[in-house]
């Protein structure tokens, strides 16, 4: 077995500013290896490693989707040490990544329901790759309805606005973007995203299933009115950030109760962390 | 001092069911020979657990940093100035404190009585000036005095500083003890004798930061050793990186240290890491006159500043 | 099982004969000080076999309280710049002489942690896997042992490879294991001892677990909710005392938390791997300055809830405790496992 510590050597491919603030970029990478592109194999909704000589290492959810090949993507909130010095790389460094980490969305027990996206901020990464990787030609047909309520302070605030675009102009995804406040130029919901997803999802039934990422405060407010939608528990999924170190469950810091964050999880149902304590 | 503790719950009750104070903060007895427990006492029935011997050398004003309750603590000399510290740096204030002074003869270096013996001890108990000590195949009587905690033998403050109940009369200060004694026998050292007596003193420590936290002045909110932006310091045992936090720490204690002997009795490792403190305590009584915690209306030596203060050390 | 007797006068002997295929580690007690750890031993040097429990717990013989894992440059005239590699290390074979029952035992339980089905610590594993364990039987078990309540025991083989048994002017040594077999052949220690030692040992140990003063019941936790116990109002008294120093943790044989760094010098970089503690509050505080175990009581519970709860539910194999005491007599506020573990399982949540 290989050392689960040594990360994949990878070039940045490609840097974008993410939003108007610059607070998030994206970082495309290609792996040195080709070889370790298929180790790499992942699905939507795990994390890696992003792995810095003498930086360090943080967890980042993985943004670009399974089928999407030739690279690995990540959208970066410029935060602490690591993070920082990934901001002021340039196209062609060298740095490595480690994973795929954690568990994911439950894709199997998802085939054939409808799915309600709701996300919130720059917790949209992995919500990206989910989508990208429901729409897929080969996958579309799995599913049955896809909404998505997405919300963000400004429009300048929205992740992958060219891809929000072309969603909004597709019949096979229902699009609810929505911005905290008006502003010029901005045809779509005005609002935050709990109320927004009172009025434009869909109800909850058995063949009906959230997943639910952003900021705490979104999470707090909408989990009630999914309920109120008649969600049931075990039909909200949610993603968890705790500190992480190792990512593969062995150092410690990350649990909640008995369960990993970092390898029983990150995805739980509301119904599995309502046995759980809150330290999250 | 045993006869203290029917003294102390009398006093802690009554705080209590007057409710003058939300908590009074003292010892329980401990599970182990030579240890005894923090406590807090909420109510009056939990005053029976309320325990004094020679084995209360944790200073208990470490748990009053930023405390919003008002609070009942009882305070041998040198916790009460650590009160006096805690107070004049504005970690709790004087008027949310009731202080149970209690005049202290010392406590005993649970780590020199555990070195004396080959074979586990298995009680310690008190008897006046005597110590107990007994294994399973032995036992022993000490006398109390030449056993004491290294901080406790040179100490000149008993008594406490400050109080507001007093469960005892005062106790004669020591008045003979050549307070700085240790402090000269490094200050002669050469150069190279000290680079060793240091290293050989701190070679034991596992950084688990027991004397740390058992300080009562180490209450900043992010200790720079723990900092990670920047990083300051390794986390691991490097040598190096173990003598910048005990150098670093001890510059810090500067005019604040009370010589309350928490530090020593915390280390699992034995290691005397008064060494540091002392040093700066000397400076701080020899060229400013200054010992830390003995009024809340004085400003700290490190604080203050007088046209005559030497400075023969900026050069 | 077969049992090898060693003639004390031949014990040196045979230990330096045993150099020539392992290292040797084993406890040394410091000069002067009441504190012991297990080292390697050098040349000439003996373990200290009256040491019961070394200060520190033997872990770090597996687990080092800082390792280098990787190493990298960021040189960039250089081919490998920026680029990880493994760090080559020595893992030739390595006898642990005179390590205690409870100590090997303890392994076992962190092995579960470092050895996954899903992933396998290197550093760990392998460092596990040239260690031969050669275990001494503890004769006397002093008064913080509770090791029978953890399903090890002074006498308990399951961590060991050979388990030594002192006797006035030999030790009986047990065969557990083909590695232990092939270490006391290195040792050229082969005469076979007599009948009845096999009653001999069963008395000894009898008498040694009779001497045991010290337990813990830890029964009526399994079929208690986590979030019972979580919420139980017990743990503000239990925690009021912690000075959230990382002693417990450090000097446990179970606690195998740890951090990850990056240590730069020049050009030339280190990842390394370093015990942590549950006990410091920066262990989980999130970079935006959230942290979920804030307070001394969060983290104090989940010390407890780890070792004694989480554990016990995750493995289903008893708990995160081989009761060898060290975190009683280290705590510098004497809080003690048994009294916790004991208000736990006593814990009923009101109606």
């Amino acid at each position: 077995m290989e050392n689960p510590y040594l990360p994949y050597p990878v070039r940045i491919d490609d840097i974008q500013i993410a939003t108007e603030d610059k607070s998030l970029k994206t970082f495309k990478f290609v792996f040195l290896n080709e070889e370790d592109e298929e180790n790499f194999s992942y699905n939507a909704g795990q994390f890696a490693e992003v792995s810095i000589p003498g930086k360090g290492e943080i967890p980042i959810g993985i943004a670009s989707s399974p089928v999407e090949k030739g690279f690995v993507m990540f959208t970066v909130f410029r935060a602490g040490a690591v993070t920082s010095h990934l901001h002021n790389m340039k196209v062609g460094d060298v740095m490595g990544i480690r994973g795929p980490l954690g568990n994911w969305y439950p894709w199997e027990m998802l085939e054939g329901k409808n799915i309600l996206i709701v996300g919130g901020g720059f917790a949209f990464t992995t919500l990206r790759s989910s989508i990208i990787y429901m729409l897929d030609p080969a996958n579309r047909s799995k599913f049955g309805n896809i909404d998505v309520v997405y919300g963000a302070r400004t429009p300048g605030m929205l992740l992958y606005k060219d891809e929000l675009v072309e969603w909004e102009k597709r019949d096979d995804i229902n699009m609810h973007l929505t911005i905290d406040s008006p502003a010029e130029g901005w045809d779509y919901n005005v609002g935050f995203t709990p109320p927004v997803t009172e009025l434009k999802a869909p109800k909850g039934d058995a063949d009906t299933f959230a997943i639910v990422c952003g900021p705490p405060i979104m999470i707090k407010f909408t989990l009630p009115v999914l309920e109120k939608l008649g969600y049931s528990h075990d039909h909200i999924i949610m993603s968890l950030e705790n500190r992480m170190k190792c990512g593969i469950g062995m150092c410690g810091r990350c649990n909640i109760g008995k369960e990993l964050v970092c390898k029983d999880g990150p995805v739980f149902t509301l119904a599995e962390l309502n046995k759980t304590p809150k330290e999250y | 001092m045993l006869g203290y503790i029917d003294k102390i719950r009398g006093i802690s009750e009554k705080l209590l069911t007057e409710e003058k104070v939300d908590m009074v903060i003292g010892f329980k007895k401990g599970t182990i020979p030579m240890m005894n427990e923090p406590f807090v006492a909420r109510n009056a029935s939990e005053v029976k657990d309320f325990v004094w011997d020679s084995n209360c050398g944790i200073n208990l004003a470490n748990y009053l940093t930023d405390r919003k309750e008002t609070i009942g603590i009882i305070a041998k000399g040198c916790d009460s100035r650590s009160i006096v510290n805690h107070i004049i740096e504005n970690k709790i204030t004087r008027e949310q404190l009731i202080i149970i002074g209690v005049p202290c003869k010392g406590m005993i270096d649970h780590h020199e009585i555990s070195s004396m013996f080959d074979t586990e001890i298995t009680e310690v108990t008190e008897n006046g000036s005597d110590i107990i000590v007994k294994g399973t195949d032995f036992e022993e009587t000490l006398k109390k005095d030449s056993f004491l905690q290294k901080n406790c033998k040179v100490c000149v403050h008993r008594n406490p500083v400050i109080h507001d109940e007093l469960v005892a009369d005062m106790v004669d200060e020591q008045k003979d003890v050549d307070r700085f004694e240790e402090v000269n026998k490094i200050e002669v050292m050469s150069q190279e004798e000290k680079w060793n007596y240091f290293n050989d003193l701190l070679s034991p420590c596992i950084r688990c930061y027991a004397c740390r936290n058992a300080c009562p002045l180490c209450f900043c909110p992010t200790c720079f050793v723990d900092e990670s932006k920047p990083q300051w310091v390794g986390k691991g045992p490097d040598p190096v990186d173990t003598r910048t936090f005990h150098f670093l720490r001890a510059y810090h204690m500067v005019g604040r240290c009370t010589d309350c002997g928490s530090c020593v009795r915390a280390c699992p490792m034995g290691i005397d890491v008064r060494a540091f403190t002392k040093k700066s305590e000397k400076d701080c009584f020899e060229l400013y006159g200054w010992e830390a915690g003995l009024s809340i209306d004085k400003r700290p030596a490190l604080e203050t500043f007088k046209q005559n203060d030497p400075e023969d050390f900026i050069k | 099982m077969k049992v090898i007797k060693i003639d004390k006068k031949d014990w040196a002997g045979g230990l330096e004969r045993s150099r020539n295929t392992y290292k040797l580690i084993g406890p040394v007690k410091e000069k002067d000080k009441d504190i012991s750890s297990f080292k390697p031993l050098g040349k000439d040097m003996l373990p200290d076999l009256d040491v019961m429990a070394t200060s520190v717990s033997p872990k770090s013989i597996v687990f080092p309280q800082e390792e280098v894992m990787l190493t990298y440059t960021t040189d960039e005239s250089k081919e490998d710049c920026n680029l990880f590699k493994s760090h080559d290390k020595d893992y030739s074979p390595r006898a642990v002489i005179g390590i205690r029952p409870f100590d090997a035992a303890a392994f076992l339980l962190v092995k579960k942690n470092f050895d996954t089905p899903d992933y396998r610590d290197p550093y760990w594993c392998d460092a596990y896997e040239a260690c031969t364990f050669i275990g001494l039987a503890i004769n006397n078990p002093d008064s913080l042992d509770f090791s029978p309540s953890t399903k090890t025991g002074p006498f308990d083989t399951s961590g060991l490879d050979v388990l030594l048994v002192e006797t006035e002017d030999s030790y009986l040594a047990q065969v557990v294991t083909e590695k232990g077999e092939a270490y006391l052949n290195a040792a050229g220690w082969e005469n076979e001892a007599g009948n009845g030692v096999d009653k001999q040992i069963g008395d000894m140990k009898k008498a040694a677990e009779t001497k045991i003063t010290s337990s813990i019941s830890y029964d009526k936790i399994k079929s208690k909710e986590i979030l019972d116990l979580y919420n139980a109002d017990f743990w503000d008294q239990a925690s009021f005392a912690c000075i959230n120093c990382g002693t417990c943790t450090y000097v446990c044989p179970t606690c195998w938390c740890f951090d990850i760094q990056d240590e730069t010098r020049g050009k030339k970089g280190i990842r390394t791997k370093a015990w942590d503690s549950c006990m410091f509050p920066l262990f989980t505080i999130h970079t935006t300055g959230h942290n979920p175990r804030g307070t001394k009581l969060q983290r104090v519970r989940q010390r407890f809830m780890h070792k004694l709860k989480y554990f016990m539910d995750k493995y289903d194999d008893g708990i995160m405790c081989v009761g060898c005491g060290r975190c009683i007599r280290s705590c510098p506020v004497n809080i003690d496992i048994r009294s916790i573990c004991e208000t736990m399982n006593n814990y009923e949540p009101a109606k």
